[in-house]
């Protein structure tokens, strides 16, 4: 059966719709938390919490901490999948188990982190004991993006490159991983914003206290566990809202910052 | 008869319980040009590919027979790392690595393990020469290989096979994916190659079998049919299947 010409229109209609709600969405939430934490806010309210900042500082170790343990893991894993690993019942368990790993909800990584990092392993609450958590989180966001990076590189840059004699290991290096570059820091990127974005697995495992860690094994609230106090106490919406701002703000900026490094090594890969 | 570069002795071919190829036996000499035709999926790329070993990779692939190289058996006096910087491939679409040209073209020697700057400026414009690309491209060494046209990007893979100094080339269909002009500058480059190397060339074209080639193969369902002189292939081929294939028959 043919499309009609009026059916196409209301097709077409619908995709614009569709297309013009999620953009709307995305607006609202953004007009909504950026109108009132930055530009209603009274700044000398705001500025007067003195946990922000520390916050802040405290989140960007958690996240840089959970990816410097994560990224070389993860990404191993995928190549290991992805160029060794001989389809059986070794790799199928795995797959499995980076399945279900990545829909277990974030509180019971909070719980087990809990249980075996603060307690059983006396890391007590600390960023690190955090980061540890957050890093088995994110390890199947890491390994099933980079795994389908790798896959993307086309079979026949990897002949080219063993046809010339290199060997599996440096055809690897030298052309499947930087070709897969872009692809394995948007996993990345996914995984920092995970990492920014989590509370429940954080507070049972980092702390609430609102300062600034003095080391990885002290402990310290992040952004979204503050805001999370914030709004949930009912202590202030008004700083709750400003925080809020100041997390969406982090966040672009990270993904700004990984972005323009994405273009830099693409374009040291492909030359000008 | 010169001393034969490759000798194959009843090469057989599986891929897990499918039987690609049936014991073929085939020669190749020194500086000769040697086409394999035949219509899909009747096994010369799988025979191609067995000559590098570059179907070690692919899981489930058995090989029995002997292949032999300069006298040494490429399965058993070799290992696949040698036997590739011996005998490069060109494939059937340009697979420029996504990098600039002049890395394009070293990354062979580099593999290999020369480091020199000098040494790799040298084989890089010497490669380039030799496919004929290096007026193209001498000025713009830095700018990607994937802003080349398809034709310069499949010479610049023909450079980059050649930058390993192999004695046999494989090309897999080298032109197919390419215009009239770029397939006829590759054709005149083959011919040129061959006063120093080996070469064996896939080809769906019987007319660049005939206007390039010394020898020609002709492979139907994994058998080697006929194989001798082209001209005597194409002008009194002794089996019936032949004459139709080239007679547009079947195919």
């Amino acid at each position: 059966m043919r499309i009609t010409k009026k059916g196409e229109e209301n097709l077409r209609l619908y995709i614009y719709i569709s297309a013009l709600i999620t953009l709307g969405i995305v607006l609202w939430i953004l007009g909504h938390i950026l109108i009132n934490g930055i530009i209603k806010v009274d700044w000398k309210v705001a500025l007067e919490d003195k946990a922000i900042l520390p916050s802040l500082i405290n989140t960007f170790y958690i996240v840089l901490l959970s990816v410097l343990i994560t990224a070389p893991i993860g990404i191993g894993a995928a190549i290991y999948l992805n160029e060794y690993a001989k389809e059986g019942k070794f790799v199928s368990l795995i797959r499995y188990s980076t399945q279900s790993l990545a829909g277990i909800p974030s509180i019971i990584f909070g719980l087990f982190g809990m249980i075996f990092f603060v307690t059983n392993l006396k890391l007590k609450w600390s960023i690190l004991s955090g980061a540890l958590t957050l890093s088995i989180m994110i390890l199947p966001i890491i390994i099933r993006t980079t795994e389908e990076a790798l896959k993307t590189v086309p079979i026949t840059l990897k002949e080219g490159s063993l046809a010339l004699g290199a060997s599996k290991i440096e055809t690897i290096y030298k052309v499947i991983l930087p070709t897969a570059l872009p692809g394995i820091m948007v996993s990345i990127i996914l995984s920092v914003g995970r990492v920014i974005g989590e509370t429940a697995a954080v507070y049972l495992t980092a702390g609430m206290v609102p300062r600034l860690a003095s080391s990885i094994f002290d402990s310290g609230r992040t952004l979204s566990v503050h805001l999370y106090i914030l709004a949930k106490e009912g202590i202030s919406f008004e700083l709750a809202y400003f925080t809020a701002s100041i997390l969406i703000i982090f966040i672009l900026i990270i993904n700004i910052i990984s972005n323009c490094l994405g273009k830099i090594v693409n374009k040291k890969l492909k030359g000008n | 008869m010169m001393m034969a570069k490759i000798d194959v002795t009843n090469l057989n071919l599986c891929y897990d319980k499918v039987k690609v190829l049936y014991s073929i036996n085939m020669m190749f000499t020194a500086n000769s040009v040697t086409a394999l035709i035949g219509p899909s999926g009747c096994g010369k790329t799988s025979f191609l590919r067995t000559l590098n070993r570059l179907n070690d990779t692919v899981p489930g692939v058995k090989v029995d027979g002997t292949i032999k190289l300069d006298g040494l058996n490429i399965y058993k006096d070799m290992d696949e790392i040698k036997l590739r910087k011996k005998v490069g491939m060109v494939f059937q679409k340009p697979n420029p690595f996504p990098m600039n040209i002049y890395d394009n073209v070293a990354y062979g020697p580099k593999i290999h393990g020369i480091t020199n700057k000098k040494i790799l400026n040298e084989i890089v414009e010497r490669s380039l020469k030799q496919a004929f690309l290096w007026d193209e491209v001498k000025d713009r060494l830095s700018k990607s290989a994937l802003s080349l046209s398809g034709g310069q990007q499949q010479r610049l893979c023909i450079a980059r096979a050649l930058a390993v100094e192999p004695e046999v080339i494989l090309m897999d269909e080298p032109t197919s994916a390419l215009d009239p002009i770029a397939t006829s500058k590759i054709e005149e480059l083959i011919l040129k190659l061959k006063e120093s190397y080996t070469v064996i060339i896939v080809t769906h074209s019987m007319q660049q079998a005939a206007r390039i080639s010394d020898f020609t193969g002709f492979f139907l369902l994994g058998n080697l049919v006929e194989y001798k002189e082209t001209k005597k292939l194409f002008k009194s081929p002794d089996d019936d299947r032949t004459k139709g294939y080239i007679n547009g028959i079947f195919g």
